[in-house]
C-alpha cells in the first residue's frame, strides 16, 4: 500500500483544532525513558538546599548547571542539544509529573502508564496510544521498536519497525504477496500486510542510507542514528510514533556533571536535537513527548546511585510548544514536601495531562479524551 | 573470620530436601503420530524426523516420563567435541574470573590512552567467552535428547533474568547457566532461588554485591520479590523490601580471589528485621537463607511460579484452575519442579492447548533449524545468533529483569512477521529439498494453495516455513 497517497486522501478525518498549520495533520512522538530516569538531576531544583544536603556525591553544582529559571536549572550534558530548543522557546519541562501507581515496579509502572486505564482497571488489551490512533481514524501509526510497545496494543492497526537493525529485504514481491495470501482473512492478515507495507516504507524512505550505515559497527551516536530514521519515516509515511530508550536505571555510579547518567544525557539529547534538525518544516507541527515510568529517590542512596521513586519530569518538545518554561503544578522543594519522605511527588498526572494535551494537539473533545483516557478529567497546560 | 565465611557459604549452598519418589507415569490414551508430533512441538525445542521417532518408540507417556527424570544428556559426539573445545568448559570461572578481574583492575590503573592492544584483547576475550556461551546454548537445544530440560533452562534463565553486558557478566553467563541454572531445572524451586541468589552475576547484575550496612541498594532485593518469588502483586509492601535488602547486606563476592560469592560480616546490617509479617533475628550469613526459605514456601510463590510455567508450556492467560492444581503441586511437594510440570502435563488444559502457543522467536528459528537439520550439525552458530538479535530475542541479552515476555501479543507484531519471514528465506534457501511438512500438522486449504505455486524447493520452503501453521508449537 501507498501510503503516502492514502494519508493525502484523508485530511478531513484531522479537521479540528489543530494548532501550527490546519492543513497538516498534526504528529506525536512519545518517547519512553525505560528504567525510571533520575530527574532530580536533570531539571535540577537549584534553589533546593535539601537537594544539596542529600546528594553529596552526585548534586549537580549551581556553577555546571544550565539557567533554566531562578529554581531550576538544567544538566550540562544536555547543553547543545535540549538547552538550546529550550531558550528559542520549543521545549517545556513538566515537573512534578507522573502515575499514582506506587509499586516502584519498573513493569507494573511502565504498563500502567502505556496502558493509560484508571487505577485499578488493567486490560493488556488496549494502550493510551492505540486508543488515540482510533480516534485519529485508525492509520499512520508505528512503533520504532522491535516488539509493539503495550501502548500500542488494540484494535487500531499499528506498524512496527526496529530502526537499530535493517538489511535489505530478501524476501521478494511476488513472495511477500504469496505469503500475505496464506494470512489473508486469519487472525495475524492485518499484522502481515501491515508488515510489509512498513517495510516497503522503511526501504522508500530509507533505503540506501540505511543499509550503508549497517555495514558501520554500532557506535555511541546509536540513537542519534535512530531519531533521524524516526525523523524522516514521520515526516512522510507517520503521524503517530513511538520509540524507547533504555539504561537510565542508575543504582550504582550514577555520576554527576559527568558520568554515567551524563553519557546517557548527551546521547538522548544529542538524537532529540537531530530528530528536530531532520523533521525539517515538518518540526512546526510535531509534539514530542519525553516520560519515563517514576522518578528516583531524592537522596542519594549508598552506592552514589539512586533508588526507585515516584514523581518524575516530562519534557514537550516541538516547534509549535510553548516552551521556555516549566509548566504544571509544582511546590517548593525540601524534605517536608518529599512523596513518604523519600520521592518527589506528583501534582500532575500523566492521564490528565496528556489528555489536556491532546485536547490541544488534534482538537480531541470530551467524549474523545473520555474514550482515550476513562475517568480522567483533562488538565489543560496549555503546552502548544 | 574469611575461612569461616567462605565455609558458610559453601554449606548453606548444600542446604537439600529428600527428593521426591518417582513420577507416576501420565496415560495418554490418544497416542497417534499427529499428537506426537504436537507434543514434541510443546516439550522440545520442535519437532524433527529423529525425535519423532523416539517419541513413537517409548509412547507419548513413556517419552514425557523420561524427559520429566532425565539421566545426563548425551549429545552426538560431533557436537560434544565443539563444547569440549571451548575454554568455558576447559576453565572453571574460579581460575577464569580470577584473571579477567586482575586484568581489568591492571587496566584500570593505566590511563585511558594508554595500554590500548590490551584493552583491546580484553574485550575481545570477554566476545569470545559469550559466543562461546550462546553457540553451547544453541547446540545443546538443537541436539540435546533432554529437551524439556533444555528448555527449562532458557525458562529458568529467563526468570533469573541477567545481562551479559552489564560489568564483567559476559565472561560469567557460561557459568551462571551451567552451576546455577541447568542442574537445578528439574529440581527444587529452593536451589534455583539458592544458587541463583550467591552467584556473582546475580549478585553483579542486581548490584547486591554492592548492597552493605548504611548504604542500602534496594536493586535485587525488590526484584526477588516481584520477579524471582511473589510476584507484584503477592502482598509484600515497600518495607518488606527495605527489610529484605537489609537482610541482604553484606553478600558480595571478590573475583580477583577467585571467591564468587563472599558474606562479609562488617559490611552486614546485624539489626532485626521485619521481613512479611516475622522477626528475623539480625544473626548474619544465614539470615539469607532464612528469608529465601520464606519465600521458596509462600503461597504467592507457588502461584506466581506454576502461572509463569503454565503460560511458557500451555498458554497466554492458564485457567486458574489449571494454576491453582500446579501450586498445589508446588506446596506439597516444597517446590518440586517435576511434580508441578508433571500436573501441568497430565491436565486437560495442557491437551487441548496443543498447536495454539504462538511461537517466540527462539522457538520459531529452533524449531525452523531442528527441522531442517535433524541431526546434521549446524555448521556455524553465528548466524543464528545474528538471527536472534534480529528478531528482538537475543541470548543472555534481555537488558532488564524481567526477561523476555512470553504471550502472543508480544511477539506477533507486523515488524515481528515481516523479520521472521526474513529468517525464514535465510533457512530454506539453505535446502535443495522439501522439508518434511509432518510437523506442522494438518495444512489448510490456502496454504497448501499458496504451496502449489512455489517456483522451486527452496521457495516452497520458504513458504511453508512462513505459513501459520509453523508459527505456532
Amino acid at each position: 500500500m501507498n501510503r503516502r497517497s492514502f494519508l493525502a486522501s484523508l485530511p478531513l478525518l484531522y479537521a479540528g483544532r489543530l494548532f501550527a498549520a490546519p492543513a497538516a495533520p498534526a504528529r506525536f512522538l512519545l518517547v519512553f525513558l525505560r528504567g525510571g530516569y533520575d530527574a532530580a538531576n536533570v531539571l535540577v531544583p537549584l534553589s533546593s538546599s535539601y537537594y544539596y544536603d542529600t546528594r553529596p556525591n552526585i548534586a549537580i553544582p549551581r556553577s555546571a548547571a544550565l539557567p533554566v529559571n531562578s529554581d531550576w536549572g538544567l544538566h550540562p550534558a544536555l547543553a547543545e542539544s535540549l538547552h538550546p530548543l529550550y531558550t528559542r522557546g520549543e521545549a517545556a519541562f513538566i515537573a512534578f509529573a507522573g502515575t499514582h501507581d506506587t509499586s516502584r515496579s519498573h513493569f507494573e509502572t511502565q504498563d500502567s502508564i502505556e496502558l493509560g486505564q484508571p487505577q485499578g482497571t488493567r486490560s493488556y488489551a488496549s494502550g493510551f496510544m492505540n486508543r488515540l490512533a482510533a480516534e485519529l481514524g485508525g492509520r499512520g501509526a508505528i512503533s520504532f521498536t522491535n516488539q509493539l510497545p503495550v501502548t500500542f496494543r488494540g484494535t487500531a492497526q499499528v506498524a512496527n519497525v526496529a530502526l537499530n537493525i535493517a538489511a535489505r529485504p530478501g524476501v521478494d514481491e511476488r513472495q511477500s504477496r504469496l505469503i500475505a495470501q496464506m494470512y489473508a482473512g486469519s487472525a495475524l492478515g492485518t499484522q502481515v500486510a501491515e508488515g510489509f507495507a512498513a517495510r516497503d516504507a522503511v526501504m522508500r524512505d530509507l533505503g540506501e542510507e540505511m543499509i550503508a550505515a549497517n555495514r558501520n559497527a554500532v557506535t555511541a551516536r546509536a540513537f542519534e542514528k535512530q531519531a533521524q530514521r524516526v525523523a524522516k519515516l514521520m515526516r512522510s509515511d507517520y503521524r503517530l510514533g513511538f520509540v524507547d530508550v533504555g539504561g537510565w536505571d542508575t543504582h550504582v555510579g550514577e555520576g554527576g556533571a559527568q558520568g554515567t547518567l551524563a553519557t546517557r544525557l548527551d546521547e538522548l539529547g544529542r538524537g532529540l536535537a537531530a530528530l528536530c534538525n531532520a523533521m525539517g518544516d515538518a518540526w512546526r507541527d510535531t509534539v514530542v513527548l519525553v516520560v519515563s515510568e517514576f522518578g528516583r529517590t531524592f537522596r542519594e542512596n549508598g552506592n552514589r546511585g539512586t533508588d526507585h521513586g515516584h514523581g518524575t519530569v516530562y519534557w514537550a518538545l516541538g516547534g509549535g510548544v510553548r516552551g521556555g518554561r516549566v509548566a504544571g503544578e509544582q511546590v517548593r522543594v525540601a524534605r517536608d514536601t518529599l512523596f513518604q519522605d523519600r520521592d518527589y511527588p506528583v501534582l500532575n498526572e500523566y492521564r490528565a495531562l496528556l489528555g489536556g494535551l491532546f485536547a490541544r494537539v488534534y482538537g480531541l473533545d470530551n467524549e474523545a479524551l473520555a474514550r482515550i483516557f476513562p475517568g480522567a478529567a483533562p488538565k489543560d497546560l496549555a503546552l502548544v | 573470620m574469611r575461612l569461616v565465611a567462605v565455609l558458610l557459604v559453601f554449606l548453606a549452598g548444600c542446604a537439600t530436601a529428600p527428593r521426591q519418589p518417582p513420577l507416576e507415569p501420565i496415560a495418554w490414551p490418544d497416542d497417534s503420530l499427529a499428537v506426537q508430533l504436537q507434543v514434541l512441538n510443546r516439550v522440545s525445542w520442535g519437532a524433527n524426523r529423529s525425535s519423532a521417532a523416539e517419541i513413537a518408540r517409548l509412547g507419548t507417556g513413556g517419552w514425557l516420563a523420561a524427559q520429566l527424570q532425565p539421566g545426563s544428556a548425551s549429545l552426538p559426539p560431533e557436537i560434544q567435541a565443539r563444547i569440549d573445545e571451548m575454554s568455558i568448559s576447559r576453565r572453571s570461572l574460579v581460575d577464569l574470573g580470577a584473571e579477567l578481574e586482575n586484568r581489568r583492575l591492571a587496566l584500570q590503573k593505566a590511563a585511558a590512552d594508554e595500554r590500548k592492544a590490551e584493552r583491546q584483547a580484553f574485550n575481545e576475550d570477554l566476545q569470545r567467552l559469550a559466543r562461546e556461551a550462546q553457540t553451547r546454548m544453541l547446540l545443546r537445544a538443537l541436539y540435546s535428547p533432554n529437551q524439556l530440560e533444555d528448555q527449562l533452562t532458557w525458562f529458568w534463565l529467563n526468570h533469573f533474568n541477567v545481562f551479559q553486558y552489564k560489568g564483567p557478566l559476559r565472561a560469567l553467563v557460561a557459568d551462571y547457566e551451567e552451576r546455577a541454572i541447568r542442574p537445578h531445572v528439574l529440581g527444587r524451586f529452593r536451589e534455583l532461588l539458592g544458587a541463583t541468589a550467591r552467584h556473582p552475576a546475580m549478585l553483579i547484575y542486581l548490584d547486591n554485591a554492592r548492597n552493605s550496612a548504611g548504604r542500602i541498594n534496594e536493586n535485587y532485593a525488590r526484584e526477588l520479590m516481584e520477579l524471582h518469588t511473589l510476584g507484584v502483586d503477592g502482598g509484600y509492601t515497600q518495607a518488606d523490601v527495605e527489610a529484605l535488602a537489609r537482610i541482604l547486606t553484606g553478600w558480595s563476592l571478590d573475583l580477583a580471589s577467585g571467591e564468587l560469592a563472599r558474606f562479609y560480616p562488617r559490611r552486614h546490617d546485624y539489626s532485626d528485621k521485619l521481613f512479611l509479617g516475622r522477626t528475623v533475628k539480625g544473626s548474619g550469613a544465614r539470615e539469607l537463607d532464612v528469608a529465601l526459605d520464606m519465600l521458596a514456601q509462600h503461597p504467592a510463590t507457588a502461584r506466581f511460579v506454576s502461572r509463569k510455567l503454565a503460560m511458557f508450556f500451555v498458554a497466554d492467560e492458564p485457567g486458574d484452575a489449571l494454576v491453582a492444581r500446579m501450586s498445589q503441586s508446588f506446596l506439597d511437594t516444597s517446590g518440586d519442579i517435576p511434580s508441578v510440570l508433571r500436573t501441568m502435563f497430565a491436565s486437560p488444559e495442557f491437551r487441548a492447548s496443543l498447536g495454539t502457543k504462538f511461537k517466540d522467536p527462539l522457538h520459531y528459528a529452533l524449531s525452523a533449524l531442528r527441522l531442517v537439520l535433524d541431526e546434521r550439525a549446524l555448521p556455524d552458530a553465528q548466524p543464528v545468533i545474528g538471527a536472534l538479535a534480529r528478531m528482538g530475542e537475543p541470548l543472555y541479552a534481555r537488558a532488564t529483569p524481567d526477561g523476555y515476555p512470553l504471550t502472543r501479543a508480544d511477539w506477533a507484531s507486523p515488524g515481528q512477521l515481516a523479520t521472521r519471514f526474513e529468517i525464514a528465506r535465510g533457512v530454506a534457501y539453505r535446502v535443495p529439498v522439501r522439508i518434511w511438512d509432518a510437523p506442522l500438522g494438518a495444512l489448510s486449504d490456502t496454504t497448501r494453495g499458496t504451496l502449489a505455486q512455489a517456483s522451486s524447493p527452496q521457495e516452497w520452503n520458504l513458504l511453508l516455513l512462513s505459513s501459520p501453521e509453523f508459527m505456532v508449537r
